[in-house]
């Protein structure tokens, strides 16, 4: 059975229905997402990619707990999302790592909460660092870090904590092009391993492309989607492939189509 | 270079403008045959007597023990009183928006009255005594603290109450694990500013007519024209602020050692 068929007889973890949100901004009001409906079934790899404006991070901080729906429900297996929680893990483009604690305790910080006893939460932590290949660095403080190594520890002390849906806000953006490579390599590998779920917000085309079972494509003003569809590649995919290249081609295209529409009409 | 030598040039370097210092001072008292302005060789007898006794054998021979203790006592009665009350009241303020309505206006308002002209008042409050010398440390102490803590809270990252709350952190310990120990490289840039004006109070506390006390011994040094004493007392003062201050920055750099941009 083709990974994409899987997927799609998977059951549903997130149902988005139908959301809008507006914010105000000084006696403005700003329409941030109009009649969004996604569902998201568990395990999938979903990129949400569009232009900055079209509301994608808005949308994943609505998943995440942080910002409230003015309109539609969003529902995790069935219940509506109230507020943050532990099975909803968010990964920082600028990683909110806790400063004051080192790489053991920031995984930690998660499994603590629920007041395990110290050898419990080491243990933990150390299976996480490990799986990021930090274990040599458990006592470094996030300051000593280097962006990627930050990025890790992020993931790790969201998936620590059991998360089940890793919602990833432009998570490389800021990293130089070899630690992002290295990066996306390593979340696939933390993906098939753990089966979790993600929801990763880019503006890369080729990211989305590499990494997603899934491209969610937004346009912004107000926020909605222009495109929903399968990346039909086999992994592990090869950018300099022809099909990689046309699939990447496509969603470009689906991307400025209604840029360049706009720009006519305005004209 | 090895370590050690490296070291010493490193403490050569530091006493270079100090001996040019005293160098001048002498030549100086030397050039303007001044009776006002001891020599510094003057004040080392002064300060010999004033620790061992057997120059001069008065009123302040080997008495810099009590002095120096009644001195200690104030400053820091007075210090950790108004960190007692200005950290905790600091954080309140930044975490809880009625307190912040209610207090900061009047804090702002009081904030810009001058420490020292609170003097009088502080005398008729609580008499010629020890404690008036204690309110104008605590006073002084109080507002940096204050302010710095208040700082301190409200310019902790959003993104990390996020972090902290989706990980399963609330209520009292969000408290307890993200704004205190996000908002500590403030709240000991307070303590140590306050700390710095608490030794500059307790010289104006101690001239409201203490017997014992550093700020004592300098006003009865200047009633007796005995610039050798007030100049005893100046140099005891600025070295015991000089070294709390140090145990203070090794607190700091021990309890701070994750953000190296607050190591002092």
């Amino acid at each position: 059975m083709p990974d994409s068929e899987l997927h799609r007889s998977a059951k549903p973890i997130l149902a988005i229905k139908g959301v809008g949100k507006r914010f105000s901004m000084g006696d403005q009001i700003v329409e941030a997402l109009r009649d969004i409906s996604l569902t998201i079934r568990k395990g999938e790899f979903v990129c949400l990619i569009g232009a900055s404006g079209c509301g994608k991070s808005t949308l994943l901080r609505i998943i995440a707990g942080f910002e409230t729906v003015t309109s539609g429900t969003v529902e995790m297996y069935g219940t509506p999302i109230t507020g943050p929680g532990p099975e909803r893990g968010m990964v920082f483009q600028d990683y909110a790592l806790f400063p004051w604690l080192t790489v053991r305790q920031n995984i930690g910080f998660g499994p603590r909460q629920h007041g395990l006893p110290k050898e419990k939460l080491d243990q933990i932590a150390a299976r996480y660092m490990d799986m990021v290949g930090l274990t040599k660095f458990s006592d470094y403080y996030p300051s000593q870090l280097s962006g990627g190594m930050k990025q890790r520890v992020a993931i790790a002390r969201v998936l620590a904590n059991d998360c089940e849906v890793l919602l990833m806000d432009e998570p490389f953006g800021a990293l130089d092009a070899l630690t992002r490579e290295k990066l996306q390599q390593e979340l696939l590998e933390i993906w098939e391993r753990t089966k979790v779920t993600v929801i990763f917000v880019t503006h890369s085309v080729e990211e989305a492309v590499v990494l997603s079972d899934r491209v969610v494509v937004m346009t912004a003003g107000p926020g909605r989607i222009e495109h929903d569809g399968r990346i039909p590649l086999a992994r592990p995919r090869e950018v300099s492939a022809i099909d990689f290249n046309q699939v990447r081609r496509d969603i470009t295209q689906r991307l400025t189509s209604h840029l360049t529409n706009s720009v006519t009409a305005v004209v | 270079m090895t370590r050690t030598t490296s070291r010493l040039v490193d403490v050569a370097k530091t006493l270079v403008v100090p001996i040019v210092f005293v160098l001048a001072w002498h030549a100086a008292v030397k050039l303007t045959g001044t009776r006002l302005i001891p020599a510094p060789r003057e004040v080392a007898v002064m300060l010999w007597d004033f620790t061992f006794g057997g120059v001069y054998d008065d009123a302040f021979s080997k008495t810099i023990a009590v002095h120096f203790w009644a001195s200690v006592k104030r400053v820091y009665a007075g210090f950790f009183l108004a960190a007692a009350v200005g950290v905790p009241l600091g954080l309140m303020i930044g975490r809880v928006k009625l307190i912040r309505e209610l207090v900061d206006p009047t804090l702002q308002l009081l904030r810009p009255v001058p420490v020292t002209a609170w003097l009088p008042l502080s005398m008729i409050f609580f008499g010629l005594g020890p404690n008036a010398a204690i309110f104008l440390v605590f006073l002084g102490a109080f507002y940096p603290i204050v302010l710095n803590t208040t700082f301190g809270v409200r310019s902790v990252d959003g993104k990390l109450f996020e972090a902290a709350t989706m990980l399963g952190c609330s209520g009292s310990s969000l408290f307890r694990q993200v704004v205190l120990p996000a908002s500590l490289p403030s709240i000991f840039n307070g303590l140590r500013l306050g700390h710095g004006f608490s030794w500059i109070l307790i010289v104006v506390g101690e001239m409201t007519g203490v017997p014992e006390g550093l700020g004592a011994v300098i006003m009865d040094g200047r009633m007796l024209s005995r610039a050798d004493l007030v100049i005893s007392g100046m140099i005891i003062i600025g070295l015991a602020g000089f070294l709390s201050d140090r145990v203070i920055v090794a607190i700091n750099n021990r309890l701070l050692a994750w953000s190296p941009q607050h190591r002092a």
